[in-house]
């Protein structure tokens, strides 16, 4: 399958500080790719180095085929950019903020209109075309981003943290509208730090780390690489939680704290030589915390 | 999942442009380095954000050199008869027209632009089309300096309205504005992207801005003036703008007046490359 956005050994320090340190990603046409770490794993680095706003100290970077950054320009007319700080011109009307940017994506003057219906259409504020966006609340804002990034139709769409901030319901909306634009053939590459968005939107996840990725697959893959089948939640006081911790690394598992249990992963056909605990299928979330030793947020 | 790569790109001598083994989807048209639709796309916004406030803008661009004038012009004029063969009160609204582009593009350009990019992050927006640093640049300048040669000609006019009998070549005065203007929004531009904090413009103000327009001659010729103070009052920018302004409004032209017009391209020149490079450093990392 061909790639929308190839990264190779990307790197980027300020000082002493290495935000991004030999990254690899591939984003294959049509596909969703989540980059899933805790903050401060340069994500944000990671997304301004495809946009072109921060220069990579090295590595190299394809998007859609053109060379980043000598081609930049090139790639953001075919890249649409949702970011994770609100950026909107907030004494505009969402109409105004949108026609401003269909001129800026070179839609051209005869399409303009339709676009920007579209967009106002995708960001279901059809009737509130006129409101200011000041005045539209944290969702409808955050809908009005990815319909300015969609205005001229990109072929491969950057969310940088889509949903961070915005509430469980706002957050399902937002996933669906991520879902359809997946089915309908974008590539999408999405940063985040919740599993549940990276599990359910991305069709191949890249962990990352201290500005390195450290597994990349399918979620099931992953899950099935990292946590094995089973997970067992064995609860007790702490001083007995150290004990039970010791005896599983013994017997050759890995394991999680979860606060109150120890998460014993792949803890399938254990039988008797873990304690008795709640069983659960594994998830993402057991790969995530095994592989960037961070409790998930 | 990794993509083998093409040949061209395992050979590490890709010719520049598309990899089209890696993309084979159709080129599209190649962008220039300097689009005219980019400029007018950023003009544009400024153009909306202005009607949503041009009001307060006009006011804020207008009243203070017209109080200037009032203050000087009435008051001065009540002692002084004549500068320069001219009644004061049209010495100084010809002179205040500096004035009111400096307030109306670098005060605009300085605050607006640090603004824009430190706390609305609108740069940041922008910069993800496929809009780059010098056509920002390059249209905020230009939208900035029309502006100013439009509030920076409004003291003519009440100078007018005051009995100033103004030559027909004053309707180059706009465009001496304007020209004024481009070079001043550039330089507030290239401060904004040099300072550290917004308050850092107090500086700017009291040390560069102030002493610029009170020796320009606005309000005093400056053939009284120390010959070191003379010299220093060609290198600038204002004292050339009031003097072509002076000398369209009572057509007095002359060719000296193409070396101040050539002085004030070569300085919205310099002011555009380092503003243009100053916010490239600042917003690229």
């Amino acid at each position: 399958m061909p790639s929308a956005l190839t990264v190779t050994n990307l790197r980027k320090s300020f000082g002493a500080v290495h935000a991004v340190a030999g990254l690899d990603l591939e984003v294959p046409q049509g596909t969703c790719v989540g980059l899933l770490g805790p903050n401060g794993a340069g994500k944000s680095t990671t997304m301004r180095m495809l946009t072109g706003q921060t220069r990579a100290d090295a590595g190299t970077i394809t998007a859609l085929g053109w060379q980043l950054p000598r081609e930049s320009k090139q790639a953001r007319a075919q890249m649409g950019v949702v970011p994770q700080l609100d950026n909107l011109d907030v004494t505009l009307s969402a109409r105004d903020n949108l026609r401003i940017f269909a001129r800026l994506y070179r839609v051209p003057a005869g399409e303009r209109d339709a676009a920007v219906a579209r967009g106002l259409e995708i960001a279901r504020l059809s009737d509130r075309g006129e409101a200011l966006v000041g005045a539209l609340s944290g969702g409808m804002r955050r809908r009005l981003l990815i319909a300015r990034a969609l205005l001229h139709g990109p072929r491969l769409l950057l969310l940088d943290e889509p949903t961070v901030g915005l509430d469980p319901q706002v957050r399902q909306e937002l996933w669906a509208m991520i879902s359809g634009l997946r089915t309908e053939g974008t590539s999408i590459l999405m940063t985040t730090h919740y599993i549940e968005e990276a599990e359910r939107l991305a069709d191949s996840v890249t962990i990352v780390a201290a500005g390195t990725a450290v597994d990349a697959g399918p979620p099931a893959e992953l899950v099935a690489r990292h946590a094995g089948v089973e997970v067992r939640e064995i609860y007790g006081p702490p001083a007995r939680l150290g004990e039970i911790e010791a005896q599983a690394q013994a017997a050759g598992f890995a394991t999680r704290r979860t606060g109150t249990s120890i998460a014993v992963l792949g803890a399938e056909g254990a039988g008797d030589r873990l304690p008795a605990g709640e069983v659960r299928a594994a998830r993402l979330e057991d790969v995530f915390v095994k592989l960037t030793g961070e409790e998930v947020v | 999942m990794t993509v083998a790569p093409s040949e061209a790109a395992s050979r590490g001598d890709e010719s520049p442009g598309r990899d089209p083994a890696r993309d084979p989807s159709p080129e599209g048209e190649r962008l220039r380095r300097i689009e005219w639709d980019a400029i007018t796309g950023v003009m544009m916004r400024e153009i909306i954000n202005f009607r949503a406030a041009w009001k307060q803008n006009a006011f804020a661009s207008t009243v203070q050199p017209v109080v200037y004038l009032l203050a000087f012009g009435l008051g001065f004029g009540q002692l002084v008869d004549k500068v320069d063969g001219h009644d004061y009160i049209d010495y100084v609204s010809t002179g205040t027209v500096a004035t009111a582009v400096l307030f109306a593009t670098a005060f605009s350009a300085m605050f607006g632009s640090f603004v824009k990019r430190e706390f609305q992050r609108t740069y940041d927006a922008i910069l993800s089309t496929p809009v780059d640093v010098e056509e920002l640049v390059t249209a905020e300048v230009l939208w900035l300096a029309v502006r100013g040669g439009l509030f920076g000609s409004f003291p003519v006019v009440v100078g007018i309205c005051f009995g100033l009998d103004p030559a027909w070549t004053t309707v180059f005065v706009p465009l001496v504005a304007m020209l004024t203007g481009f070079g001043f929004a550039a330089s507030g531009t290239l401060i904004s992207a040099v300072v550290r904090s917004i308050d850092d413009f107090s500086y700017v103000t009291s040390a560069l801005f102030t002493p610029l327009f009170l020796v320009a001659g606005t309000f005093f010729p400056l053939t009284g003036l120390p010959l070191s103070l003379r010299i220093a009052a060609e290198l600038n920018p204002l004292h050339h703008c009031v003097e072509l302004v002076r000398d369209c409004t009572f057509g007095d032209l002359d060719p000296t007046d193409l070396a101040r017009v050539g002085a004030l391209l070569l300085f919205a020149a310099l002011m555009w490359w380092g503003a243009v490079n100053r916010t490239r450093k600042r917003l690229i990392a």
